[in-house]
């Protein structure tokens, strides 16, 4: 560690040398190893152990559990659509298989995911003289859980660098987005690329080896895709749709490892109890409106719970919209927020025909009304304030 | 009128200071700092070489030069420090020790007039320790308040019992709570410990309405203690004061004198016996101290939210009664973003286990812990911030310097000192006393 610390030192390159990059990833390096011993010197003397490396850390340890069930699942679905294992009763069959083919397919998308946003982050800190800051540390690894498992790498790519620039860094980096840096990223592949980003061809791992075949009857769409399309019989049980082992986005399918990620999430504190909570309560509401007026049978009348567990609602509410920085701030805001994004969310994905999924679209407008719940909330405030005056 | 404050947090320090007073030293020498009053533009009256007793003016506000700041003990100028631009930084009177005093009117502030207890407060110079709301600085003699608040209670970390050193004063408190009765048509609040037990001298206090104040820090913030009592308004001024103080200015109407001794506390882990200690204002750090701290301290006037960094060689300034002296860092720790990991420090947040002992006393030094970043994480201020007023949105409204916006989220009620615990726990490492104290100076500026 001191050793560390030496090497570290001898190799710093000079703040306006040639490269001044260089020194830009070093420092972002260094302090990745070391918290830098800087003092207090006026205002307060002590300070919290808490800093943003370990908010963002925390959060991105909140995602692991799905990102590992993910890695399982797209073995899985691969292994079930070639005919190697068969039923769900089999999910625990050739374990280490599915796991590896899984790992050999979503790690690439971590890294592709996480070199090219860095890279973007460097560059803007460097052209900018300031020091890295750690917001892509979640974004790099959210945006992984959030695509189909065969998404080409160059368009991860080319979509992660849309979003950190246009999402992110134009309105001045991190802590100051308007949306949510990681759903504009599928937001930019949902339009641009749509056929890489839904259908029935992508959620599934399909490159056969020689002598393979996809078994009968196999469709690769994913429940909501299905349900869209008349098929709600097709939708998994409510067990299996909270377990996850369905085709998905990697990262979505099971709100058991979200529910992991959740839990740390709340119990760290990090994560907004009140967003989750009310995201739930507003899908849930709408939802049973739906079921209320839909024809049994049709896919208005999927139950109420039943629509929570599908789909992306649950890493949506988990993970996307409690963003800190994109959803609303204050307490009461929080509330109205997360209610708006889980009515919108049952909304968009029931009533529009051409996506069959709404939580992506839900949060973006929810981000974008975020400050105008908070100006009613604070105007409130406000308004309390002048009526004292008259009232003294 | 009982207060209840339920949001903030009392951070254990290791080195509280035991109710023992430490034998009394003799007072050398000691400086007053004109930086100790945001905003004054002190003219001076002395120049070095020139005898002072106590009581005699050495400096006076340039833009209201009645109000004057007074040499707190009796001897000879040595030394005036300037900075930049010539400006005053310290002034070093050296004691003869012959403890000569200037006198001033002396008898019951109750038969005075309101103008006699004014101008008797202004001469003697123990009028600074009124300070005012809005803007956190030296109360205008021309206003009169709506009403005075003095609190009985400091709940700040290692902070003084002041039930123990009012203790037996009683009759000096009082003198100083009828001289404060005087200056408001409204009440004088004595906000006093709702937690424990408070001391008779405070609980026996006449003329003043008793609010009984709980909750944690910063429950013993008088500027908090105003917010849930009788708010400040635009346009309204409301004077404050701590009880300490109205020592002093009990003091001067029973003897007649600007007596600037005072009792403060020697606390910290660094301090290998902490006790209270007798001394006088601006008491020089090295004479409290003598050889019993250790090495490697950083020696704080005030508490280790809100005080000021002095020199081991430095002086305690106007108006604190604690002399902190921490650990100080400057350490690059490995990895020490971490989280649940438990070398890596004491965290509010449940980011570390630490939250689960919050009782246990600590031995925090003074690193940042991290480095500056944009607002990230929302909530947070909230949490310890007992006001009714949106924290992280004034602030970003005194960022942009937008006065109409203050004006409307609150900005007449705050102190930087109610900001302290955000900047404690602010997991993006903001200053958040430093952009209220300069806004506060704009407001100022630009309204009056």
């Amino acid at each position: 560690m001191k050793a560390l610390q030496r090497l570290m030192e001898k190799t710093k390159p000079k703040k306006d040398g040639k490269f001044p990059l260089l020194y830009t990833i070093w420092d972002g390096t260094y302090t990745f190893f070391f918290v830098p011993g800087h003092t207090n010197k006026n205002g307060v003397h002590i300070r919290d152990s808490v800093d943003l490396k370990r908010t963002m850390i925390v959060v991105v340890m909140a995602l692991i559990p799905c990102l590992l069930f993910g890695m399982y699942n797209v073995g899985h679905q691969h292994f079930l659509a070639t005919g190697l294992v068969s039923g769900a009763n089999h999910v625990c069959d050739m374990f280490m298989d599915k796991f590896l083919f899984g790992a050999m397919k979503v790690l690439p998308l971590v890294i592709v995911s996480y070199a090219a946003g860095l890279g973007v982050e460097f560059i803007f800190a460097t052209v900018k003289k300031h020091a890295i800051h750690e917001g892509f540390l979640v974004t790099g690894m959210l945006i992984p859980l959030i695509m189909p498992v065969g998404i080409p790498l160059w368009m991860v790519a080319v979509a992660t660098i849309f979003a950190v620039v246009v999402g992110k860094e134009v309105f001045g980096g991190t802590g100051m987005n308007v949306l949510n840096v990681a759903l504009v990223t599928r937001a930019f592949l949902f339009f641009a690329y749509p056929t890489k980003m839904s259908g029935n061809q992508v959620w599934v791992d399909t490159n056969l080896e020689s002598g393979q075949q996809l078994v009968d009857g196999f469709s690769g769409a994913t429940p909501l895709g299905n349900a869209v399309e008349g098929g709600v019989d097709a939708i998994p049980s409510l067990m299996d749709s909270i377990i996850g082992f369905i085709p998905g986005s990697i990262g979505e399918t099971s709100v058991i490892a979200i529910g992991l990620g959740a839990l740390l999430l709340v119990a760290s504190g990090i994560g907004s109890l009140r967003i989750m909570l009310s995201m739930f309560v507003g899908g849930f509401l709408m939802g049973w409106i739906f079921n209320q007026v839909g024809e049994p049978g049709s896919y208005l009348a999927v139950p109420a719970l039943h629509q929570l567990m599908l789909g992306g609602f649950a890493f949506g509410a988990v993970f996307m919209a409690t963003d800190p920085v994109t959803a609303a701030q204050t307490s009461k805001g929080k509330i109205v927020y997360g209610i708006l994004i889980g009515i919108l969310a049952i909304l968009i994905r029931v009533a529009n025909p051409a996506y069959p999924e709404g939580v992506m679209l839900a949060i973006l407008i929810g981000n974008v009304c975020a400050p105008l719940i908070d100006h009613v909330v604070v105007n409130g405030n406000i308004k309390k304030r002048l009526k004292r005056v008259k009232t003294a | 009128m009982d207060v209840k404050i339920r949001k903030g947090v009392n951070i254990k320090l290791k080195g509280t200071a035991e109710k023992l007073y430490a034998d009394s030293v003799p007072c050398t020498d000691v400086v007053l700092k004109p930086t100790d009053f945001p905003g004054l533009r002190p003219k001076l009256s002395v120049k070095v070489g020139d005898k002072v007793k106590a009581g005699s003016t050495v400096f006076y506000d340039k833009d209201n030069d009645v109000v004057k700041f007074t040499s707190p003990i009796s001897g000879e100028v040595v030394e005036i420090n300037r900075g930049e631009k010539r400006k005053v930084l310290e002034i070093r009177i050296k004691s003869d020790g012959a403890n000569q005093f200037e006198t001033f009117k002396q008898g019951d502030p109750g038969s005075m007039s309101r103008e006699d207890v004014i101008s008797n407060l202004l001469n003697s110079g123990v009028w600074p320790f009124i300070r005012q709301r809005p803007f956190d600085v030296v109360a205008n003699p021309a206003d009169t308040p709506k009403s005075i608040h003095v609190t009985a209670l400091d709940t700040a970390p290692l902070a003084p019992d002041y039930g123990f050193i009012v203790h037996g004063q009683g009759a000096v408190l009082q003198a100083g709570l009828d001289a404060l009765a005087k200056l408001t048509d409204g009440k004088v609040h004595l906000n006093i410990n709702g937690n424990a037990n408070a001391d008779e001298a405070f609980t026996s206090a006449k003329n003043v309405q008793i609010n009984k104040i709980s909750g944690p820090h910063p429950a013993g913030n008088v500027g908090i203690q105003v917010h849930h009592i009788d708010p400040v308004n635009k346009g309204e001024v409301v004077w404050v004061l701590n009880a300490l103080d109205v020592l002093t200015i009990g003091r001067l109407f029973k003897e007649g004198q600007f007596d600037a001794s005072r009792s403060i506390v020697v606390c910290g882990s660094k301090v290998n016996a902490p006790k209270y200690c007798k001394t006088v204002l601006g008491a020089r750090v090295a004479d409290l101290v003598k050889d019993g701290v250790e090495e490697g301290g950083r020696f704080i006037s005030g508490n280790p939210l809100s005080g000021t960094q002095v020199a081991a060689d430095g002086h305690l300034s106007f108006y604190d009664y604690q002399l902190t002296v921490l650990p100080e860092g400057g350490e690059d720790r490995f990895f020490g973003w971490l989280p649940y990991l438990g070398f890596n420090g004491f965290s509010l947040s449940r980011t570390a286990f630490s939250f689960m002992s919050p009782n246990k006393e600590r031995d925090l030094d003074t690193n940042m812990n991290g480095e500056e970043r944009a607002f990230v994480v929302t909530g947070e201020y909230e949490k310890v911030f007992p006001m009714d007023i949106y924290p992280v949105y004034l602030l970003k409204s005194m960022v942009t310097s937008d006065i109409d916006l203050m004006e409307k989220l609150g900005v007449y009620e705050v102190a930087p000192e109610d900001f302290a615990l955000c900047e404690y726990s602010c997991t993006s490492k903001i200053q958040t006393q430093k952009i209220v104290r300069e806004a506060l100076d704009l407001v100022k500026k630009e309204t009056t």
